[in-house]
């Protein structure tokens, strides 16, 4: 096992930082920033269609609850490797970490364009103010603690590239108990961001609103950290001039199938016993989506099953793809689609609104791309990139 | 980990909460608890009540509205059409057909009062997580604090009946939504809204009288004259008018867990647009299950222990080139 981890050593890819992609993302941030100018000038409705009927749209349903499960790698990977202790995937935690680091991070600035009084957020951590009973209270508060427990676990790597080698060792010694933090945090507060529909009751219509939402969610997320390692993996391999890492990547796609199936199973479960199988017909729209959720979650158990699909670079693509795909869904869904204020309310993300959120990704991947060149983030053996 | 040493994990984190779970108690409704009893088939749509309410919350009237346009005008009248953020109270209508007759399904209308209904144990208050929203211990009165409120807009995903009212168009925004008039009451009086209303359709009381005044009306004989209080419970006046045919049911006294604010009329509550609710608040299923999981932090503190001794001894150590960062 060391000699393997020896050979999969990470290193910097270096090359250009400035590509053609690169400058198109740049252009994606400075509209987002412009209109965040516009949001924080004139309130959110200049920049938005959120409404008192839909209060929460884009910005929290996909940069904060969907965008933190996207980022779910790091937590998905740890407990694989130190919590069940398959150190095979060593080589795959690093890139992990990073979008971790980063969709959460992000995340919590969505969060400060999002709230309207966002001058008054510190008041959640207030002991005058803090509401300890509220869902929004334990999510925000596990939020916080673990971007400061990811930034700590990818401090090695910084510290190392900022020739802080002893520095770098210290935070390595104490990195077992924020290892341990750091798979606790997301245990809570990804379960938590479905229990904070619970709340909303008969708004969420019976085919998402159940006790088992903290449940559904943690799972999916784990299935999305999954999900976006592999896809992470294959499409760097294939856009970034590296090796396939298929022999990791169809192991670790093993787990998907499994996990998938106990989802499917207590989704379909707990709708028979709530009595309320009868609204995967009955409830329109509503029923419609919710097919198309459990489509995309029987893909990849149909696909990975058969252990021969695992080491197929395409099937398990695309097993990958869908299993993102149906994890995604299932967040819109529940919060978008099947959330009815009544009365004619509606919601459909304006145009600036999509565009913040579009240039919130793309400082993400800009900062992944700038990283994983100037430190060593991927796993070794690859072919040095386009030198210029 | 070993599978055995996973099993140890997880046991001790779920004895740790299995052990603490403890449905919290529902609320129920205090003695002295403020409310309004709204009477639909009492309400002449007069509107007399959106006026005392802005006059005693100090709101603006709205101008530039749909309606105003339709009709060609500007400026004349107060005409906005929904809640808002400088409407806490509003009269809809429920029209059907031909609309012949008032407080009948079919063919018939009725009228609505939307305003807060100071629920006895409100979604808002629970969601909210800087305790931005309260709830008085006495009168029960719901009211917004802006020291506290972040402006996350829990409050409104919570909210079973969307009344607590944002507003998008300022960088400075605010939660805005009835207070019962609060400030009027600690200083004697009574809410706008039921001290203006001519007919007594808005009376204001404490809300178990209330209830006893509602139970009483829905024994009263449908087409017989009977004597209804104004303005207020023990006001001294009251009017005569026609009993209607009540739905035999009083909305909030069980629905969402009980509301202080109660409705009664002669058209199925759904087609008003008041929700079925079932007899609990959401938020006593939302915090019954929060407190079971993370009650006293044990749960997760057993838990993370498990974690962090599992971690270290899956950290290779001993040498720096060992662990995360090879």
């Amino acid at each position: 096992m060391r000699k393997e981890a020896m050979m999969s050593k990470a290193k910097a890819l270096g090359g250009k930082i400035l590509t053609g992609p690169f400058i198109v993302l740049a252009l994606f941030a400075l509209i987002a920033l412009i209109l965040m100018v516009k949001r924080f000038a004139l309130g959110l409705g200049a920049v938005s269609n959120l409404n008192d009927g839909h209060p929460w749209g884009l910005w929290i349903v996909y940069d904060v609850v969907t965008g933190t499960a996207l980022a779910c790698g790091g937590y998905a990977m740890a407990l694989l490797i130190y919590i069940f202790n398959k150190q095979t995937y060593h080589p795959l935690i690093k890139p992990a970490l990073l979008t971790s680091v980063f969709g959460y991070s992000l995340a919590s600035i969505s969060i400060i364009v999002d709230v309207g009084r966002y001058w008054n957020l510190h008041n959640i951590f207030h002991p005058k103010y803090a509401n300890t009973n509220s869902v929004m209270f334990e999510v925000a508060t596990c939020i916080s603690l673990y971007i400061m427990v990811l930034w700590i676990e990818f401090s090695p790597t910084l510290l190392k590239g900022a020739n802080r080698p002893k520095l770098a060792g210290w935070v390595q010694k104490l990195m077992f108990f924020f290892i341990g933090l750091g798979v606790l945090l997301p245990t809570m507060h990804q379960s938590s961001l479905g229990s904070l529909l619970i709340v909303a009751g008969h708004k969420v219509s019976p085919l998402w609103q159940t006790m088992f939402l903290p449940l559904l969610f943690l799972i999916s997320a784990i299935v999305l950290g999954y999900g976006m390692v592999i896809f992470e993996s294959l499409y760097a391999s294939a856009n970034l001039n590296r090796p396939l890492e298929i022999p990791i990547l169809s192991k670790l796609s093993g787990v998907i199938p499994w996990l998938l199936s106990l989802y499917v199973a207590i989704r379909i479960l707990d709708l028979v016993v709530r009595g309320a199988i009868g609204t995967f017909v009955t409830e329109g729209f509503n029923s419609v989506m919710f097919t198309i959720e459990m489509i995309l979650f029987i893909i990849p158990i149909v696909i990975l099953f058969p252990k021969a699909n695992r080491s197929k670079p395409r099937r398990l693509f695309a097993a990958a793809i869908s299993a993102v795909m149906a994890g995604i869904l299932y967040r819109f869904d529940a919060f978008l689609v099947a959330f009815n204020p009544g009365d004619g309310w509606h919601y459909f993300p304006a145009v600036s609104e999509i565009m913040i959120t579009l240039g919130i990704i793309a400082v993400e991947l800009m900062a992944y791309l700038f990283l994983v060149k100037k430190l060593p983030i991927l796993a070794g053996n690859h072919k040095p990139a386009h030198q210029s | 980990m070993k599978r055995r040493d996973f099993f140890k994990v997880t046991a001790a984190g779920t004895l740790a909460a299995s052990t603490q779970v403890q449905a919290r108690e529902q609320r129920v409704l205090s003695d002295d608890a403020l409310g309004i009893l709204y009477d639909a088939t009492l309400c002449i749509g007069c509107k007399s009540c959106e006026v005392a309410c802005k006059r005693a919350n100090d709101l603006p009237k709205e101008h530039g509205t749909s309606l105003e346009q339709q009709y060609g005008v500007q400026g004349t009248w107060d005409s906005g059409s929904d809640l808002n953020s400088n409407c806490f109270n509003k009269i809809k209508v429920y029209k059907h057909g031909k609309a012949e007759m008032k407080d009948r399904a079919t063919d018939g209308y009725s009228f609505i009062k939307r305003a807060c209904r100071h629920c006895v144990d409100p979604g808002c208050q629970s969601a909210c997580p800087t305790s931005a929203l309260t709830k008085d211990s006495t009168t029960g009165i719901v009211s917004w604090n802006p020291d506290a409120c972040c402006g996350c807009r829990y409050c409104q995903v919570a909210c079973p009946f969307t009344i607590p009212r944002f507003e998008y168009d300022s960088p400075v925004p605010r939660i805005r939504k009835c207070s019962l008039c609060k400030h009027v009451i600690a200083e004697g009086g009574r809410p706008g809204c039921t001290d203006y209303c001519p007919t007594g359709a808005s009376l204001f009381g404490k809300t178990k009288d209330l209830l006893v005044e509602a139970k009483r009306r829905l024994e009263l004989q449908p087409g017989e004259a009977a004597d209804y209080p104004v303005r207020f419970l023990g006001s001294g006046e009251f009017q005569s008018h026609k009993v209607a045919h009540y739905v035999a049911d009083i909305y909030g006294d069980t629905e969402g867990g009980g509301t202080q604010v109660l409705t009664m009329s002669g058209v199925p509550f759904e087609k008003l647009g008041l929700p079925k609710l079932p007899d609990y608040a959401a938020a006593w299923k939302s915090e019954t299950l929060q407190h079971t999981l993370y009650k006293g932090l044990i749960a997760p503190v057993a838990l993370l222990g498990g974690l962090v001794t599992v971690a270290y001894k899956n950290t290779p150590k001993g040498d720096e080139e060992g662990g995360d960062d090879e």
